[in-house]
């Protein structure tokens, strides 16, 4: 590949194109939100981590002892609203697809530029609110908000914390829609559907998602703002009504929420696997659809989580069924991800350590939902510890990985520099070894009978807790270590070169940062997704 | 194992044995497939990692091996289904002649009622090799009634009913935790099911529980509220006759045939108008704020006994069944 | 006419589209996207209103025989005349015909004022008729408890859509200035069209909560 310049403060690209505040927080460039998206769920990312690591410390001793049982509460049910809709469900869309998906189609911007920002804006408005609940009290519904406690048992800032949920919702959707419409309308002359990197199949199923099932969100939190507020009675079975109901319209988002997480994330691995395999992904069609197949399937299992709520046998039973069906997807996916690998030639740089991470970790995740699908092993497991550790495999040990191997990826397109390679290993393999130590504990407990949500626990669980919080301080520094060095990279790191992967995909064809436009002229694209066959045999930086 | 470690829990009631047999199954098949990916990912980094190869070799896909790969995991879970649901459908349908105890959680404690009127709090003794069936109801918000010894559990709703049955196979006492979700003191809402041999059992029955059997407190509400003077056993009152009537069918006035069970009564109490039976008129008062808990189950316990000349299934298997002029137990 | 509408339509083309047409296509695809997401949102409702209809079945009955059916069906008739206007303004502005294009948007709205007084007027009469959720209510039929659920899952109802007959207002007056200003011709108008769009899915919520609220129980009815 021809590099555009070797030094990037002398040409203009989307960074150094304009400058100022107004330049930042009024721009329109989906690269620019892309950042602005990353400073603030990389932020959230932290408080819920801060939160993560107290509940930790309380549970290092059977006793509650370190605070208060409401305090306990709030920790946990914070935890887990601020993970998931402030940094789970934006990361890999918000961030790298915001960043990539115009360029991966070739377009110059998403379809609707000004709802790009307007979402980011909506973002920061819900964020705001919800550091607003944390700081003035917090709330302890627990994520799930069940009624008739978070309706009319609880003083805390409920109705706070839904709205703030609700306005991120918008966030979310609004992302999607822009997604959609992008990718059906803005791709470049010759980039047919079946020519699209898997990250925008991804992406795209994920979109759909987005768009169907957050407004059910939206209606339930309403819903239950309402009741509080006005003493109504949709849920409250003391005046009339039905507590499974809202736990109905909760989870036909909230389950399909799991694979807006998950999905983005396995886009990402299968840009990075036949990269650093040098490799085009086997069975792209099969990956592709699949991405879709989840989407589907996936709005039809949400009782799988109500199993021991009160549903009738019977449709206990479809539900147990279609969550079977949904596994074979993703199984589908595991199985392309390896097969790409075999005769390959594989390359141990960063992102790829990640994905491999990924590839095991979401297969134990994986695996330990095919446990939970089975009825009779969910009445037992359901609501302890096996299922936080099946959750945190998925969403941490799956999702997170994948995020980092993005970052790592992408990195060098967004800010045209290397991160310090070596460093990039450790972090890697401390996540690993932290995340494992944290969460395969938590299987273990579960099985044997601790319950979730609980503040004190009986001393036979002790054992494990402490191995699980000595893993998280791990996780902790493993974590910690891309912050410093990411920054560390934009003042020192290596210059990247527009493709120092020699990856392909059109993002890779313009220079590392790229200009506002992202190309000089709109790609014609005559060439299959993933034609490493034709590329350099070589990774020009080496991993 | 550990008695300070446990890696296992402990196996003792049937649906602790069933589920275990596929546990181990599940175990067994995800651990050998998750070790194959395991190492065949080690395995295909390293042969065929950079230093050693010149070039990859180009691969698109097998339709073969995607259908195999689709359809063989499939199966698997089909049988894997399968037997889940079966144990799920052993484990909601309680014995017909099951002993029945009454379970009111509130925030933060459970509440057990025997139907010889024993009370205990935070602690339910149950004799061993016996179907016990629970008929739970909350005060309160969502809570649930969790037995990892048992491997069962089950949410605790306000505003209804919901059961659970067990076949207890090993003296012992177990851990009850409250497993869902319910405020401050939810981890404090644990006790202890004690399993006892059945000597025993009978010792620590007739060592409580002076104020009779929940069927015959119910009887004395029932007077007290006045309920007979509507509800009289003959075609003469301007309710229904309660006799034999409870888990049959019943034809409303607007057409529907619900079952008479226990949140049918309840329901009945609590709100006449939802339901009125065919041939009747909407005169019932409600007993909303008149009637708690457990007077509620204290009522249904009584409707139940009331057993007329119909044959029917008895409540319990246990020798003082009690109906309406048994002596209650004492001590 | 046209060179200058052409000058117009460039100069409304959007640096990152590559035409006119894609323009137009992603920004009609964007609407319809939007309003996939208005029918799920809506769609809870609708579902919890059937879940509850279901169980209570003659506290349902009950409720909707204290709507008030005369209001409802004006209302209703109010709705599909704006609908109608709307798509005669379309129709107008699709001919280059601009002044009958703000004729017609602003009648549609006028109709839509209507609507919001009438439902206004509708439900100070419930409020007088303790038939307000909350604390305010008081029902002397059978089973007062769900036929306040009713009344619950009314006003949510009622109200997310007269929020969005609100919101519908404000978008047609937005297009309705644009208009006057020029922006529009017959070359270019997608705005209005979209528009258009969201105000026929109000409509279209509205024809679906009208007979499920005040026909159901209703006894003029067969």
């Amino acid at each position: 590949m021809a590099s555009a310049t070797t030094i990037t403060a002398e040409r203009e690209h989307y960074l150094n194109a304009d400058y100022g505040m107004r330049s930042w927080f009024f721009t329109t460039d989906h690269k620019r939100i892309a950042l602005l998206y990353l400073i603030s769920i990389t932020f959230f990312f932290f408080i819920g981590g801060f939160f993560a690591l107290l509940i930790r410390l309380e549970l290092l001793t059977p006793q509650g002892d370190l605070v208060q049982a409401d305090t306990y509460n709030k920790l946990f049910s914070m935890h887990g609203q601020v993970m998931i809709f402030f940094f789970l469900i934006p990361a890999v869309p918000a961030v790298l697809g915001n960043f990539l998906i115009p360029m991966m189609i070739g377009a110059k911007d998403l379809a609707f530029p000004r709802i790009n920002l307007l979402s980011w804006y909506l973002f920061i408005i819900g964020g705001g609110l919800m550091l607003y609940t944390i700081l003035t009290g917090g709330v302890d519904t627990g994520w799930t908000f069940y009624v008739p406690l978070s309706t009319a048992y609880l003083g805390t800032h409920v109705v706070l914390a839904a709205v703030s949920i609700f306005i991120a919702g918008f966030s979310s959707i609004l992302t999607g829609l822009n997604f959609i419409v992008t990718i059906h309308r803005m791709r470049a002359p010759g980039m047919t559907w079946g020519r699209m990197p898997l990250f925008l199949w991804s992406n795209y199923a994920t979109a759909i998602i987005q768009v169907l099932g957050t407004p059910v969100l939206a209606i339930s939190l309403s819903l239950v703002g309402l009741e509080r507020l006005f003493h109504l009675g949709v849920f409250n079975p003391q005046l009339g009504g039905d507590p499974l109901l809202f736990q109905h319209l909760f989870w036909f988002y909230s389950h399909p929420a799991v694979y807006i997480m998950i999905l983005p994330g396995m886009g990402v691995v299968s840009e990075v696997i036949p990269c650093f395999s040098r490799k085009r992904v086997f069975g792209y069609e099969f990956v592709a659809l699949a991405s879709i197949g989840i989407a589907v399937l996936g709005f039809l299992v949400w009782a799988h989580h109500m199993f021991v709520a009160g549903i009738s046998v019977y449709s206990a039973m479809v539900f147990s069924f279609f969550s079977y069906l949904v596994a074979v997807p993703s199984a589908i996916k595991v199985f392309n991800w390896t097969a790409t690998m075999y005769k390959g030639k594989i390359y141990y740089s960063t992102p790829m350590l990640y994905a491999m991470g990924f590839i095991g970790l979401f297969t134990m995740g994986g695996m330990t939902g095919l446990f939970l699908a089975a009825l009779g092993v969910d009445v037992h497991v359901t609501d302890t510890y096996f299922i936080v550790a099946h959750f945190h495999y998925i969403m941490v040990g799956g999702m997170v990985m994948a995020y980092l191997a993005g970052l790592h990826f992408w990195w060098p397109k967004i800010s045209g520099r290397m991160y310090p390679e070596a460093w990039g290993k450790l972090a890697a393999m401390t996540i690993f070894i932290g995340f494992n130590l944290t969460f395969f504990p938590q299987f273990i407990l579960g099985w044997t009978g601790m319950p979730r949500r609980y503040h004190a626990y009986p001393p036979e669980f002790q054992v494990l807790n402490v191995l699980s919080t000595a893993g998280s301080t791990v996780l902790a520094v493993g974590y910690l270590l891309p912050m410093v060095y990411f920054l560390w990279s934009l003042r020192y790191g290596k210059e990247a070169g527009d493709n120092p992967w020699g990856a392909a995909g059109l993002e890779w064809k313009t220079a590392s940062p790229p200009p506002t436009y992202n190309f000089e002229e709109t790609p014609v694209v005559t060439w299959e997704a993933y034609n490493y066959e034709e590329l350099p045999k070589e990774v020009p930086v080496v991993g | 194992m550990f008695p300070n470690f446990p890696i296992w829990p402990v196996r003792a009631a049937t649906s602790a044995s069933n589920l275990d047999a596929l546990f181990i199954f599940l175990l067994c098949v995800t651990g050998m497939v998750t070790l194959l990916i395991f190492i065949l990912i080690t395995v295909f980094a390293l042969r065929y990692r950079r230093t050693l190869v010149e070039k990859s070799t180009p691969i698109l896909g097998s339709v073969a091996l995607e259908t195999t790969w689709s359809l063989v995991p499939f199966g698997i879970f089909l049988i894997f289904f399968v037997w889940g649901a079966v144990i799920y459908f052993q484990e909601r349908t309680a014995p017909a002649d099951s002993m029945e105890i009454y379970v009111v959680a509130k925030q933060w404690m459970w509440k057990l009622e025997h139907a010889d009127g024993q009370r205990e709090i935070n602690e339910l003794h149950v004799p061993v090799d016996r179907d016990v069936k629970l008929i739970m109801t909350s005060q309160d918000v969502i809570h649930s009634f969790f037995v990892p010894a048992f491997r069962l559990k089950q949410d605790v709703l306000p505003g209804r009913y919901t059961t659970l049955w067990f076949h207890a196979i090993r003296p012992g006492t177990y851990h009850l935790f409250c497993a869902e979700y319910c405020g401050t003191q939810h981890s404090g809402m644990i006790g202890s099911i004690v399993v006892m041999n059945p000597a025993a059992y009978e010792a620590w029955l007739s060592g409580g529980g002076g104020e009779g059997s929940l069927a015959s407190t119910g009887q004395k509400l029932f007077q007290q509220l006045g309920c007979g003077s509507c509800h009289r056993s003959d075609t003469q009152g301007r309710g229904p006759n309660l006799v034999g009537m409870f888990g049959k069918p019943v034809l409303l006035e607007d057409g529907r045939t619900v079952v008479a069970d226990e949140n049918y009564v309840r329901e009945s109490i609590l709100n006449p108008g939802a339901k009125i039976v065919a041939g009747f008129k909407n005169i019932m008062p409600s007993f909303q704020g008149v009637v708690n808990e457990e007077q509620l189950l204290s009522l249904i316990a009584y409707v139940k006994s009331l057993q007329g000349s119909q044959q029917r299934e008895p409540v319990s298997n246990r020798p003082a069944v009690p109906n309406v002029s048994a002596q209650p137990r004492v001590k | 006419m046209s060179d200058s509408s052409e000058a117009l339509a460039t100069h409304e083309l959007r640096h990152h589209f590559e035409n006119m047409e894609q323009q137009r296509g992603a920004s009609s695809m964007g609407m319809w996207v939007f309003l996939i997401t208005e029918i799920m949102f809506f769609g809870g409702m609708f579902m919890a209103y059937l879940t509850y209809r279901y169980e209570y079945f003659t506290a349902w009955q009950e409720g909707s025989q204290h709507m008030d059916f005369w209001i409802g069906t004006i209302n209703t008739a109010v709705l599909i005349c704006s609908s109608l206007t709307m798509v005669l303004a379309v129709l107008a502005i699709q001919q280059g015909r601009r002044r009958l294009t703000s004729i017609m948007l602003a009648v549609t709205i006028c109709f839509a004022i209507a609507f919001l007084v009438l439902k206004g007027i509708e439900y100070h009469g419930h409020w007088l008729a303790h038939e307000f959720p909350g604390s305010a209510f008081h029902f002397n039929g059978i089973d007062p408890r769900h036929v306040e659920m009713f009344f619950v899952l009314y006003f949510v109802m009622t109200g997310f859509h007269a929020l969005h007959v609100v919101i519908g207002i404000g978008l047609v007056s937005t297009v309705l200035y644009m208009n006057e200003r020029g922006h529009f011709s017959a070359d270019y108008h997608n705005p209005i069209e979209n528009v258009g769009l969201y105000w026929h899915f109000v409509d279209l919520v509205w024809i679906y909560l009208y007979p499920l609220l005040y026909l159901i129980g209703h006894r003029h009815v067969g």
